[in-house]
């Protein structure tokens, strides 16, 4: 069970890394607009 | 000689094609010529992909005709554009289309300016029907996309809230990320504490246990510092202000809980509620966020009204030469010319031109006026035939429309905060809390001090409002959605509790109650005669002439010759070897004779008489119908305790006609009403109580703007929808109806959810204080009232179908 010493830190930077992407997107306006790109993949099709 | 009507759809917006307008020759028909040029520029472009789209368009194309000169100008370039593009080359806008309500909207608007070279990129936000467009000034001016858009039927307007919106959407994304590192914090904490709960049983090694706790700790930690900040700021706002709001109980739990979680740590004794606390931060976080969001559409309103006035003029120099000057920079005295499809810069009176001008904005009047030497003019209003000279009178703040404008923003800002239930419930939740606990604390003191700061604390976590907080924004979140499905758009959450409650609303007339159209309501005569009418009236463009077509468009009628057309008097011609008179009583009198069946008193309604061969065979009246639905709609209300009255800018008989025809005393069917009046009227009203203004046009919008709630109605200007609290998308006035009980049954929610979180508060104090609430009590208790509000609010039919 030693084992967990390593593998939860090392859990928690993978999450780190996930908000940190998260953080960056959303900053950058990326999840301003949700409706209208799923309107243009009906129409792209 | 009537022939079968057949039904033929329009090639562009497939609604019906009247049968006067079909063309036998051509190979497609339309029902108006706008949508003849939209179909064509279509094609034009290849974009025929269009009409295979799964959610097709069912409106006819509106297009206003403009110019839209003004948009190449230094001075609008200056206001709303910015560089774009690599090395700045290109040039980006923003603009406002009207008529953006459909998906398929989404993916012409974004092709066709495309298909214009020189145009880089063309983007659509179809919830805000706001285009950015990127183009090379060099190689096409942007009047030139701006027609073509507007000839599919999107008129643009240039977008003036530029940088607020900047702030706006950095607050928005900032409460985005929050909510992000929130969500995964709880994920992760609570990970570490379903390892804790499983060794409550049988026990758990020391080492273990202490891990676990330290971990859970370490990550809560960032949680408390970034995304909980909100709550720490604005409860520490709340106790300067001395008005205790939903931040102040929250703070305590989320601060309590953590020193003391801290201290239990590190001590490594005693319960910690870590994993309660990273939850609790993360609901919290999304109940603000929806609470905020359903604000900000509210205050995106008066930002389009200001686009209405055009930033450049065209100055007269003494030597007859013309300049381009700043629209604000214009002074009384100054002649300005004003070409055929341009916006009139200023208020004035025309010196020279004989044109008709579009006075919707002011009248609400969408029937050309006249205008010709000494005529009076407004800013915002439309030249539409051909130039004219005007000398300003009024230019800039003081026309009459910046007035107005100002009317409307001043309204919008002045309206009282209202106190809604959830708040005012915060006061009395914090000092209840805060008693509880310290009774707490004091009651243990006395049995096992080394648990009494424990209890007190479990009891500050487990009243933590988070269902409470959740209660109202979740209800009217969903309330929203689902009204929206139904056609009709709620702006703020604060509407819903507005008109829950029965009590003042005035309701504009042209466009509202009545279908703002003219028709033939009242027929005296035989059907013979209609096609011979509509023979002569097929070469008038007055509204009249429009009424008899629109009321008889499946009547086949034949040519008439040596047609004579009297403007302000009506139309005389051979039809089929007979003389026909088509016009005014005086009109026709004066050419036939008549007979006492068809001499009849004054009427409201405009009468229009038709003579065969010298003698009157028909008597018709020409009016503008009441909706079909308003009467039931009306009665409806007043059974459920509304007041309504009529607040209309045409003329005082025809505006009680209507009253009558809907049941309403004639005191409150108040006519030949201007903007400003409405404006009075509704702020009276507004000072004492409740009131809600249902209307269609920029001149209903300073008023709709003062009421509590302005309501806007299908088919009215843009401009004025924006500032309307409520959109009505579909047609007729039941949506009202259905807005109100709707309405009413959110708050029933509401206040259902607000009674659930209550209660589990209760059982959880009552849990904390017996001093039986462990950690995973709380941790189950907590979000099982979360859930169920949540529950509640989705399975609640507020807005829908089979709502009774």
């Amino acid at each position: 069970m030693s084992v967990l010493y390593i593998v939860l830190p090392l859990a928690l930077v993978i999450v780190g890394a996930a908000v940190v992407a998260f953080v960056w997107a959303a900053r950058r306006g990326q999840f301003d607009d949700l409706d209208t790109p799923s309107v243009r993949v009906v129409n792209d099709e | 000689m009537l022939a079968d009507a057949v039904a033929v759809r329009c090639a562009h917006c497939g609604l019906d094609v009247p049968a006067g307008l079909l063309d036998e020759s051509a190979e497609r028909q339309f029902c108006c010529a706008a949508c003849h040029v939209a179909y064509d520029i279509i094609h034009e472009h290849g974009l025929e992909r269009y009409y295979a789209l799964p959610e097709p368009r069912e409106q006819p194309v509106r297009s206003s005709g403009r110019s839209f000169a003004e948009f190449d100008h230094p001075t609008f370039e200056a206001l709303y554009v910015r560089p774009a593009g690599t090395r700045g080359e290109l040039r980006q806008v923003e603009l406002y289309l009207e008529g953006v309500h459909c998906a398929s909207c989404v993916w012409l608007v974004e092709r066709v300016p495309l298909m214009l070279a020189g145009v880089a990129r063309a983007e659509l936000n179809v919830s805000r029907a706001l285009a950015t467009i990127e183009w090379d000034a060099q190689a096409i001016p942007l009047s030139r996309i701006a027609r073509q858009l507007d000839a599919l039927g999107y008129t643009a307007h240039p977008y003036r809230g530029v940088r607020r919106d900047a702030m706006r959407r950095r607050e928005d994304r900032d409460m985005l990320a929050r909510i992000g590192v929130a969500g995964a914090i709880a994920i992760n904490v609570m990970l570490a504490a379903v390892a804790l709960y499983s060794g409550v049983i049988d026990g758990m090694e020391a080492e273990w246990e202490r891990f676990f706790r330290w971990v859970s700790f370490v990550v809560v930690t960032p949680a408390m510092i970034w995304p909980a900040r909100v709550f720490f700021t604005g409860a520490l706002g709340a106790l300067r202000a001395r008005t205790p709001n939903m931040d102040v109980p929250i703070a305590l739990g989320l601060a309590a809980g953590y020193v003391r979680g801290a201290l239990n740590t590190i001590t490594d004794s005693g319960p910690i509620y870590f994993d309660g606390l990273a939850t609790l931060i993360f609901a919290l976080l999304v109940g603000r966020f929806l609470q905020q969001r359903g604000q900000r559409a509210a205050a995106d309103s008066a930002e389009l009204l200001f686009s209405l006035t055009p930033s450049v003029a065209r100055v007269v120099n003494d030597d007859g030469s013309l300049r381009d000057v700043p629209a604000e920079a214009l002074l009384p005295g100054n002649i300005v010319e004003v070409r055929a499809g341009d916006t009139f810069p200023a208020d004035g009176v025309v010196e020279s031109g004989l044109s008709a001008a579009d006075c919707a904005l002011l009248t609400g009047e969408s029937r050309p006026q006249r205008i010709e030497a000494g005529a009076t003019v407004f800013a915002g209003t439309v030249n539409l035939t051909a130039a004219v000279r005007v000398r300003v009178t009024q230019s800039g703040e003081s026309s009459r429309v910046a007035r107005l404008m100002r009317d409307v923003e001043e309204s919008a800002s002045r309206r009282a905060t209202i106190v809604l239930t959830a708040n005012r419930l915060a006061t009395r939740f914090v000092t209840a809390v805060l008693i509880l606990a310290a009774v707490t604390w004091g009651v243990w003191l006395t049995r096992d001090a080394s648990v009494a700061v424990d209890h007190a604390i479990a009891l500050l976590i487990v009243t933590c409002p988070c269902a409470l907080a959740l209660s109202t924004p979740l209800a009217v979140s969903v309330a929203i959605g689902r009204a929206a499905r139904r056609g009709i758009l709620v702006k703020g959450g604060d509407v819903l509790e507005l008109l829950a409650r029965p009590s003042h609303i005035w309701l504009d007339k042209t466009g509202t109650i009545t279908e703002a159209r003219a028709r033939v309501i009242a027929w005296n005569g035989s059907n013979a005669a209609r096609p011979l009418v509509l023979a002569l009236e097929a070469h008038s463009n007055h509204p009249i002439a429009d009424a008899f077509r629109r009321s008889w468009s499946d009547i086949a009628f034949p040519a008439a010759h040596d047609v004579n057309v009297v403007v302000g008097g009506g139309v005389e011609g051979d039809v089929e070897g007979q003389r026909v008179v088509v016009g005014s009583p005086a009109f026709v009198r004066a050419r036939a004779t008549l007979a006492d069946a068809f001499a009849t008193a004054e009427s409201v309604r405009t009468r229009v008489l038709v003579a065969v061969d010298g003698a009157v065979v028909a008597a018709a009246e020409i009016g503008d119908p009441v909706r079909e639905d308003a009467p039931s709609a009306v009665s409806t209300l007043r059974q459920r305790g509304w007041s309504l009255g009529i607040l209309s800018g045409d003329a005082r008989a025809v505006v009680r006609d209507v009253g009558n025809t809907l049941g309403l005393a004639s005191d409150t069917c108040i006519g030949e009403a201007s903007p400003e009046d409405k404006l009075a009227v509704v702020r009276a009203r507004a000072a004492t109580g409740t009131v809600v203004m249902v209307g269609d046009g920029v001149n209903d919008a300073a008023a709709m703007a003062a009421a509590s709630v302005g309501v806007g109605v299908r088919g009215g200007a843009e401009a004025a929808l924006q500032t309307a609290d409520v959109y009505l998308a579909r047609p007729g006035l039941s949506p009202l109806v259905e807005l109100t009980d709707g309405a009413r049954r959110t708050m029933r929610v509401i206040h259902r959810n607000i009674a659930f979180s209550l209660a589990y508060n209760t059982v959880g104090a009552a849990l904390a204080m017996a001093g039986v609430l462990s950690p995973l009590i709380a941790a189950i208790l907590m979000p099982a009232s979360s859930l169920t509000v949540v529950l509640a609010s989705w399975r609640a039919t507020t807005f829908s179908e089979d709502a009774t």
